[in-house]
């Protein structure tokens, strides 16, 4: 197993972590970038394989050329290293102010044979982005239903439609690209269904708005993505949501009804609309496992905590992205310069810092306008799928909490099996969370603590501790 | 016709390069789809859309989130077992066996 000292190791290949490689560069370190997929751009630039590679890829992107420039002028830099395919299973900190050990596995995914190796920075930058949060609703295991993020990552990875007649629904203006996708990839959109009625729409976005002034690009971005939605003559429902989806082995058809200003359906409002697939997005969490191991201090929300340089609560652990606040695009461009910078040991540019602080004002209208209101708690039934790994229903954690009384996330764990599948409850965590702090069990603990952060094969974790057997004299 | 589908390069305003065949054997039967395609991306190239139970009750499963996170889409490629299909590149020749047809 080979070890390798760095300067800064980013990891997260997206927009924040090449952004953040770019900076570091240009601050005269010298730097390696950890991927896990085999390319960059992450998920907002899911692109084509180069064997498939598109005359006109733009037509599904936003600030796609610069993508290009950066992908090109860090592949060119021989300062830095980019490693596809490095999947990040733990980060050892010893004590004593040595630097962290980043343990990692190089190959495909899921492989039974990848190169182990390790490497010693002297600083981490983590990017590993967000994952979209889809609230359960009865039905929404069914083969059909999609977080709108795979609708996105199989029309721009794959050129698949998830389906001919499908509806968007969820939460935010994240749901707009991917209607302009589906639709250039042969799929009739029949509507986007947005949870928030119109008042608490025009309450985050129209108030102060010569602060939104500022954020020219996103406005120009989500503008785009309104005209497509206007030519093609595609709805958009404010205060509507799913709240089922019907089918035996697949979506046939969903339930939209109108929700109150707590997202609680109002009764009478309901009605069937036939489809054969269904994108939901209802907000994002953030991928912390990581930041999570090597001890960086989290919000109320889950988000790390930074400062004004992007600095970590750990020494020489920067965070840029989604990690802190859902933004977008253009906060994580900023967060990432500005982490890229700093942890090179230069000061950021004065004009990114302020462009970071406009567009984090943006996230936090996001938040008024589109955030996750505590009525979803009533579209599940009982007998609704919470964990889709374990088969664990809402019903079944409801019962067990009110039962056991067990105090503490863990313990109730044990007992029903949620979160405990092979997706270490990173799908249905927060869901469960909110679920049991409504049935009086408060518990500090979250779920997001994982002490692997992705799964690794014993005959690969055996491997790895006889090499490094053998280099000890 | 319903369903996932591949949009025909002939059709798409992307205009893909023309990578060429990947053809699979997916419980014995032979599928075929793009170079550099995703297994995932060919089962629903094809029109697939689940390829395994849920473990308690038995519920069909294919791609949910398709970024890897849910390990919805598992699935056995060359006899290593759980593998993620959103995940992996189909390789020419590749062998997969779902759950769906172990468990029958
Ligand atoms: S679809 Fe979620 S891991 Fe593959």
């Amino acid at each position: 197993m080979s070890e390798k000292a760095c300067q800064v190791l980013i990891i997260g290949g997206g927009p924040a972590g090449m952004s953040a490689a770019r900076a570091a560069l240009a601050g005269g370190a010298q730097v390696v970038l950890l991927e896990a997929g085999d390319a960059l751009g992450g998920q907002f630039w899911r692109h084509l394989p180069e064997s498939r590679k598109g005359g006109e890829e733009q037509v599904l992107h936003h600030k796609w050329r610069h993508f290009n420039t950066v992908q090109r002028e860090l592949r060119d830099d021989p300062g830095c290293e980019v490693v596809l395919g490095a999947h990040v299973w733990a980060i050892e900190r010893p004590d004593g102010g040595q630097a962290p050990a980043v343990h990692v596995m190089v190959g495909p995914p899921d492989g039974a044979d990848r190169e182990p190796r390790t490497y010693l920075p002297q600083s981490i930058i983590f990017a590993t982005g967000g994952q979209e949060r889809t609230l359960p609703f009865p039905g929404w295991d069914l083969p059909g239903v999609y977080t709108a993020g795979a609708a996105q990552a199989l029309a721009k990875g794959e050129r698949v439609a998830v389906g001919q007649r499908v509806l968007v629904a969820g939460a935010g203006p994240f749901l707009l690209p991917v209607v302009t996708s589906l639709i250039r990839t042969g799929a009739t959109v029949i509507g986007v269904a947005e949870a928030s009625g119109w008042k608490r729409l025009a309450k985050g976005w129209l108030s102060r708005p010569w602060e939104l002034a500022a954020t020219r690009s996103k406005a120009g971005e989500l503008g785009g993505y309104l005209r497509e939605m206007v030519h093609h003559r595609v709805p958009y429902r404010a205060g509507t949501t799913v709240i089922a989806a019907h089918g035996e082995e697949s979506v046939e058809s969903v339930t939209l009804a109108r929700l109150d200003a707590d997202w609680k359906p109002v009764p009478g409002t309901q009605r069937r609309v036939e489809v054969d697939a269904v994108c939901v997005s209802h907000g994002f969490v953030p991928r912390t496992e990581l930041a999570l191991t090597v001890g960086c201090t989290v919000d109320a929300h889950g988000f790390v905590v930074v400062d004004d340089q992007q600095r970590t609560s750990v020494e020489n652990v920067f965070c840029a992205g989604e990690l802190t606040g859902i933004g977008g695009v253009d906060l994580a461009l900023a967060e990432g310069e500005i982490a890229g910078a700093t942890a090179a040991g230069t000061q950021p540019r004065a004009s990114v810092v302020k462009a970071r602080n406009v567009f984090r004002a943006f996230a936090e209208r996001l938040q008024t306008a589109h955030g996750i209101r505590p009525g979803w708690q009533t579209w599940p039934e009982p007998g609704t799928t919470l964990c889709r790994c374990e088969d664990v229903t809402v019903g079944e954690v409801r019962e067990v909490a009110a039962a056991t009384q067990a105090r503490g996330l863990r313990s109730l764990k044990l007992t029903t099996r949620a979160g405990l599948g092979p997706c270490q409850g990173r799908t249905c965590g927060r869901n469960t969370e909110e679920i049991l702090s409504s049935c009086g069990l408060l518990d500090p603990g979250r779920t997001a603590r994982r002490p692997i952060a992705i799964p690794v094969r014993l005959g690969e974790l055996a491997a790895t501790t006889s090499s490094q057997r053998e280099e000890t004299p | 016709m319903r369903g996932p589908r591949r949009l025909p390069a002939e059709q798409d305003p992307v205009r893909p390069k023309d990578s060429g065949p990947v053809t699979i054997t997916v419980d014995g039967e032979s599928l075929s789809g793009l170079q550099g395609q995703s297994i995932a991306g060919v089962l629903m190239g094809n029109g697939r859309q689940s390829w395994r139970r849920s473990p308690r009750t038995g519920r069909p499963r294919g791609v949910f989130c398709g970024i890897g996170v849910c390990f919805d889409c598992l699935l056995t490629v060359n006899d290593i077992p759980d593998v993620r299909a959103c995940q992996r590149r189909a390789g020419e020749g590749d062998v997969i066996t779902t759950q769906e047809a172990s468990d029958v």
